[in-house]
């Protein structure tokens, strides 16, 4: 048992090494946030259908909500909280401010590196004729 | 000592008690107070029924009309015309996607024809589409609930939650169901942007044309058809489809089977 020295140089090795994302992470620099294109017509719609805050984070959720509550429930109209009313639609209302699908939703999801399958079905850019 | 241990299980038992209560009293907080709160509710103008059905008049269609209907039904949902032309007759029969099709007396009715028939029913053109069944076998079927039936009548498919099992397919009697074999997209002569197409892996059916119900229109085939198609709510003693019931002699495709189609043909 005189390998005291060679087994804490190990643990302290095997350590370094798990823990390389969390150093690397902490010294080099970071990839930068996507910066997000709104086109004009969002741009002077100001606010979503919920605040930017809830949209960022939450706006899986909410689609998810959508398409259950559309299909399952035959419910198409949102009401959000300021009363307003918007057809639950992601091709027809969503994409239709958000017409720049490549500039505002690809480019966080390739920055988050998840790949949602929504448009395999929904056409992505309504307003392209064709 | 034993006072003590009295005064522990006080305060434990006490503590327990707050822990539990805590919960409560914030959902009775959060219930009150605030106003607006977002919601989700039907269109205006959505059209409502029971059990919504459609009578369709054969004798006010030819083939003309009949490709008419099919191609208005099949051009705003998307479906693709996988064609013989572009994979070759074989394939284009295994693939095939369809809503709305025509077809012969005998292969609509397998059970109902004489030996010899008139003319006309033996020649004239048979529109077919999913019969939104009271008692429909393909939402039995369903493992994942994709399929389901709606409070109105309507059989409906959650393209979400279709896994593509085919058991559905297996149980229509009628076979309205299609299955995607291939990715239906090059296949969609024009593409209506307002309507998702499907992708490969789906089965896809008739949908009654919930879309449209939802905005107050009727569905696209009835639009069509310039009067020879009535749709309503069967389960309304004064609807108009009612009435032509009523009135006309019809007949329902394979009613023996117990599955209680909603698509009536005047023959």
């Amino acid at each position: 048992m005189n390998d005291k020295g060679k087994i804490i140089a190990g643990i302290i090795i095997f350590f370094v090494v798990a823990a390389f994302p969390f150093w690397f992470n902490m010294f080099m620099e970071k990839a930068p946030a996507p910066e997000l294109v709104l086109t004009p017509k969002a741009q002077a719609a100001k606010v979503c259908v919920r605040d930017t805050e809830f949209m960022t984070a939450n706006h899986m959720q909410l689609l998810d909500e959508w398409r259950d509550t559309v299909v399952r429930k035959a419910e198409r109209i949102y009401v959000n909280a300021e009363g307003k009313e918007f057809n639950m639609s992601l091709s027809n209302t969503c994409l239709d401010c958000h017409s720049n699908k490549a500039e505002f939703c690809d480019r966080c999801h390739q920055y988050a590196s998840i790949e949602p399958y929504c448009w395999d079905c929904h056409i992505d850019n309504p307003k392209e004729t064709k | 000592m034993e006072d003590s241990r009295r005064r522990f299980l006080k305060i434990a038992g006490i503590a327990a008690l707050g822990m539990g209560a805590a919960p409560v009293i914030d959902a009775v907080a959060a219930s009150g107070g605030h106003g607006a709160e977002p919601h989700m509710r039907k269109g205006a103008d959505a059209l409502s029924a029971k059990q919504w059905g459609i009578v369709i008049d054969t004798t006010k269609l030819d083939h003309e009309k009949v490709e008419h209907i099919i191609e208005a039904c099949h051009s705003i949902h998307n479906v693709p015309d996988i064609s013989a032309e572009k994979v070759g007759e074989k394939v284009a029969k295994r693939h095939e996607v369809k809503w709305i099709w025509e077809t012969h007396f005998h292969n609509a009715f397998p059970n109902l024809p004489s030996k010899y028939m008139s003319e006309a029913v033996e020649e004239s053109p048979f529109l077919v589409l999913c019969n939104h069944c009271e008692d429909p076998p393909c939402v039995q079927a369903c493992p994942t609930q994709a399929t389901f039936k709606r409070p109105d009548g309507i059989v409906l498919m959650d393209f979400h939650r279709c896994i593509g099992c085919r058991f559905c397919m297996a149980a229509c009697p009628y076979g309205s169901r299609s299955f995607n074999l291939r990715d239906p997209r090059p296949f969609i002569k024009e593409t209506n942007l307002a309507f998702p197409t499907r992708t490969k892996g789906v089965v896809e059916k008739c949908n009654f044309c919930a879309e449209r119900l939802a905005v107050g229109q009727p569905p696209a085939c009835v639009e069509a058809s310039e009067g020879a198609m009535i749709f309503g709510d069967l389960e309304d003693p004064h609807s108009d489809i009612r009435e032509v019931l009523r009135e006309h002699y019809t007949i329902r495709r394979k009613v023996a089977l117990g599955t209680g189609p909603a698509v009536y043909y005047i023959i």
